[in-house]
């Protein structure tokens, strides 16, 4: 049985004066699944959000949650709660009275409303809290109850608006497991927006890649990592090096780019190939280069080449070392190997780099 | 060295302060209240007592016009915040920019022309010949010329517009701080507009009402001006009578002692505002 997609968005446009925020964008999202929308600041993915939630209308386009249209239903009338970006809660109250606020709103009765209120604060781990004041709680703890404010009432789809973006470092490290279980647990339909690609990576079921107003590709992470389809997203989703260049030679799927510095690149096209002549970009991975001590013989490998070492950026497992082209001189970052003779590799010694073409994603530039 | 120099520095900046409390709140007000105990027994004879504090009990039209000018007062607070109330969150949630701060300053507009000036303008608007009675009479709802001024009406309108700004200043203060998104987080819950306004926006601006309605109720209860011009020889205002008793009566005994009842009054109704909002005094006006 296919169950119809808890939210669906049809052509959606929202033009403000003479500038389009939201550009025809659809799309669907099924029952019970983890959708991100992600997009650098000022891509329209809040004013997205805030159509979904009723605060903003679309220009045009239809918008149907649980298969009902929700033009011209009033934020407070919509099953879709959102969780707001400095969470809002109200600080006139405590806890028990927030958790509580949309239920009161309801009519429901008192005695009813106290045990609700527990039962979901039980829920998202904070049994107890009613009566503490919001700021009493830490900042985790407020993301929790802000959460179960909205969950309380039982939405059909819950928005977050960038809600880890006030938290440090190591709670955002967290609180992305904790929201992805809290959805596996609510099993609730959940659409979340952001900035930060590591966050819509890790807890996501599909993403949605935002630019300029227009979805520019959806897809699982696996896919807007591996299979970028443009040069936005590749440049966008994850660490890339990018080359930018004259494209010299077409084979199949393989193409070779000629940078300004002379270096000869080879790369996959993926979607609308180039042809020769155009101008073009070449997107490697920092984690798919592969480094040696030794040469690598360049007649299999096309884009085995020697590098001395610029610099040696170091973080753990995730250090990276800055190679420069002595010929050209351009620079790529490449994962550096925490093992062998890559651990004291130092500034001015020379590397020998590889990556397999396939690896590398190539893309027309296109005129604007 | 460097800590008896601040020392003198936090004095020297002190002083002023001290001056004015003590020679101009203090000290009058303690002579005020020797003045205010002594009963005249004979020509330029006193006797310590609280005999003029009695006659203010014992005379009808005494407490009758005390209790009057409380509670107009208390009605003009209440009528100024219903007012004010719509007027600050309309400058301060639904405007933006520079139409916001044009809105503020054109309230405070009025305030460059002295209150005497305000007051007459009213006058020429109300009286029998003036503008609303004439412009009435154009349109022939009345007959005849109507007189709008002496009376409670005219006295309570000119209350409420002398004190308004003083209502609308704080408000938007406190509505300002009011965050957007508790406001749509209140609809996104399924709130309503008044629900949201009761649970949210009210509780947000109580400091505001308060420190608001203490400013204009203080400033009603101490006019003197408004309502003797547009409540005439009738307007029976507690003011007016400590006035009569400096000026016409030169009995400084018992105006003594209505200023020091005056100021009890006041004390005690601001005193039982602040308990009944449950807010406290540094509270509202900390802000």
């Amino acid at each position: 049985m296919v169950q119809p997609a808890d939210l669906v968005c049809k052509d959606i446009t929202k033009d403000f004066n003479d500038f389009r925020a939201v550009d025809h964008v659809s799309f669907e999202v099924p029952q019970g699944s983890f959708f991100s929308i992600l997009g650098p600041s000022g891509c329209g993915k809040t004013t997205l959000l805030r159509m979904i939630a009723g605060f903003q209308f679309p220009t045009s386009g239809d918008l149907l949650i649980k298969g009902k249209s929700m033009i011209d239903v009033g934020p407070n009338k919509r099953p879709a709660s959102m969780v707001f970006q400095h969470l809002a809660l109200f600080p006139m109250m405590n806890i028990g009275r927030n958790v509580g606020f949309g239920l009161r709103q309801r009519g429901v009765d008192a005695a009813e409303i106290k045990e609700r209120v527990g039962r979901v604060l039980e829920r998202v781990g904070l049994p107890g809290v009613e009566n503490r004041q919001v700021d009493q709680l830490s900042g985790g703890q407020k993301q929790r109850v802000a959460i179960a404010r909205c969950m309380v009432l039982e939405p059909d789809v819950l928005l977050l608006d960038e809600p880890l973006g006030a938290l440090d470092l190591k709670l955002r490290e967290h609180m992305k497991i904790e929201l992805k279980s809290l959805q596996a647990e609510f099993n609730t339909t959940f659409v979340y927006i952001t900035h930060d690609q590591s966050e819509a990576l890790v807890m996501s079921d599909n993403i949605a890649v935002m630019n300029k107003g227009r979805f520019d590709q959806v897809g699982t992470a696996k896919d807007l990592y591996y299979e970028p389809a443009n040069a936005f997203v590749a440049g966008f989703v994850g660490d890339a090096n990018k080359f930018e260049g004259t494209i010299t030679m077409i084979d199949g799927a393989a193409a070779s780019l000629e940078t300004k510095g002379g270096l000869v690149l080879r790369g996959q096209v993926s979607s609308g190939t180039p042809a020769v002549g155009q101008r073009a970009q070449i997107f490697v991975r920092p984690e798919a280069i592969e480094l040696s001590k030794t040469p690598i013989d360049p007649v299999d490998h096309p884009n085995a080449r020697a590098h001395i070492v610029d610099s040696v950026l170091f973080n753990g497992a995730n250090s990276l070392v800055v190679l420069r082209d002595p010929k050209s001189g351009e620079t790529i970052k490449a994962t550096l190997p925490q093992i062998g003779d890559f651990l004291r590799l130092s500034k001015g010694e020379t590397v020998f780099s590889n990556w397999h073409p396939q690896q590398a994603r190539c893309f027309a530039i296109e005129d604007s | 060295m460097v800590s008896d120099r601040s020392k003198l520095g936090f004095y020297l900046l002190l002083s002023p302060l001290l001056l004015w409390l003590v020679t101009l709140i203090i000290l009058p007000h303690v002579g005020l209240f020797f003045v205010s105990i002594s009963e005249k027994v004979g020509v330029r004879e006193y006797e310590i007592g609280f005999g003029n504090y009695a006659v203010f009990f014992n005379e009808p039209l005494y407490w009758r016009t005390f209790a009057r000018t409380a509670v107009m007062s208390i009605l003009t607070t209440g009528l100024t915040l219903l007012l004010g109330f719509p007027i600050a969150y309309y400058i301060a949630k639904l405007m933006r920019g520079r139409v916001k701060t044009t809105l503020f300053l054109m309230c405070l507009i009025p305030f460059w022309v002295s209150e005497l000036v305000r007051t007459f303008g009213w006058m020429i608007l109300l009286r029998e010949t003036g503008v609303l009675s004439n412009f009435l009479q154009y349109i022939g709802l009345i007959e005849g010329p109507v007189e709008f001024l002496y009376n409670d009406a005219a006295i309570m309108v000119g209350l409420v517009y002398t004190s308004i700004l003083f209502m609308i200043v704080p408000l938007v203060t406190t509505l300002d701080s009011l965050d957007d998104s508790l406001i749509e987080a209140g609809y996104d819950l399924g709130g309503t507009g008044l629900s949201i306004l009761r649970e949210i926006v009210i509780p947000h601006a109580m400091p505001g009402i308060v420190s608001g309605c203490i400013v204009v109720f203080m400033l009603s209860l101490g006019n003197y001006l408004t309502p003797i011009l547009l409540g005439g020889k009738d307007s029976l205002w507690f003011t007016d009578l400590i006035y009569t008793q400096f000026i016409t009566r030169f009995n400084w005994e018992l105006g003594s002692a209505f200023g020091f009842l005056l100021l009890g009054l006041s004390s005690a109704i601001v005193f039982a505002g602040l308990k009944l909002s449950r807010q406290s005094l540094t509270n509202t006006m900390g802000r």
